[in-house]
């Protein structure tokens, strides 16, 4: 069994990745939301399920956990969206410089 | 996000159903919390739940939204399932994106309809188009939604394409949630 442990903890660990690589690589705030919310939020499930599995006597705490991410990660990224839409920032567009973070 | 109180939340639904909601779930959060099922864990619980739950109520309009019956688990668990497959695709989809050399982006921000009409409701799916491909959910005046979505694709059939967004995910929620 501990090997899905791993795997699962490796895939989270890789999406982690994707999305700090996300943040790296998009040009403005909302594309950069985009890969990061997404990425973050499958990367934290896996790992979780990967300690489930590890650990199973912990699994009720980590459903909550996971529930909980859920349902509060894109909601934070749906109010900085929100400020930036708010304060007047266009999407960007094929041709625009990369706004430097 | 825009918190308007619809006008679902005004209607005279018994104050009881409001309570008997939140103190199973808070009960249900407390069971998970301590991991026993010991009766005197259970019982603690339950007096808590209710407690918190009875001074909290007049705060937690939030939960009227909910449609109550006994299909109720199997409909949250099938929308559950249907959207932990959506958030797969989604970041299969952004890896896509984040590792190709050209970068294949078209951002775009949208305006999409929605049919649910709670408060809760309109989270749950905003909270939907956020984890699901390329589609971030940026603001939400009452029936609106504003959506940056990141390829918005060809011209031609663009529209229909739009309200496919919310589409998808309302008619899994609509069977339990207004």
């Amino acid at each position: 069994m501990t090997w899905i442990a791993d795997v699962l903890l490796l895939i989270g660990a890789a999406f982690l990745f994707l999305g700090a690589l996300g943040l790296w690589r998009m040009p403005d705030v909302y594309t950069r939301l985009q890969a990061g919310t997404k990425a973050v939020t499958l990367g934290s499930v896996a790992m979780l399920i990967g300690v489930g599995i590890e650990r199973p006597d912990w699994w009720p705490k980590l459903l909550l956990i996971t529930l909980f991410i859920l349902l509060t990660s894109p909601l934070g990224s749906s109010t900085v969206a929100r400020a930036a839409r708010v304060i007047g920032q266009r999407p960007w567009r094929a041709g625009d410089a990369k706004e430097t973070p | 996000m825009h918190i308007e109180t619809s006008p679902i939340n005004d209607s005279s639904l018994p104050a009881w159903r409001r309570l008997a909601l939140a103190t199973v779930l808070g009960w249900a959060i407390w069971t998970l919390m301590t991991g026993s099922l010991g009766w005197q864990e259970l019982l603690a619980g339950l007096l808590v739940a209710a407690l918190v739950s009875f001074l909290a109520a007049p705060q937690l309009a939030l939960l009227d939204g909910l449609i109550v019956r006994w299909s109720l688990p199997w409909h949250a668990l099938r929308y559950l399932a249907v959207f932990l497959a959506a958030l797969l695709r989604s970041n299969l989809d952004m890896a896509r994106r984040v590792l190709s050399p050209a970068l294949p982006i078209r951002p775009e921000i949208v305006r999409v309809p929605t049919r649910m009409r709670s408060d809760f409701g309109r989270l749950l799916l905003a909270n939907s188009i956020t984890l699901t491909p390329g589609t971030l959910t940026v603001d939400l005046e009452d029936d609106m939604l504003e959506v940056h979505w990141i390829d918005v694709g060809e011209e031609s059939d663009r529209e229909q394409r739009t309200q496919a967004i919310a589409r998808y995910f309302e008619d899994y929620l609509l069977e339990f949630v207004e």
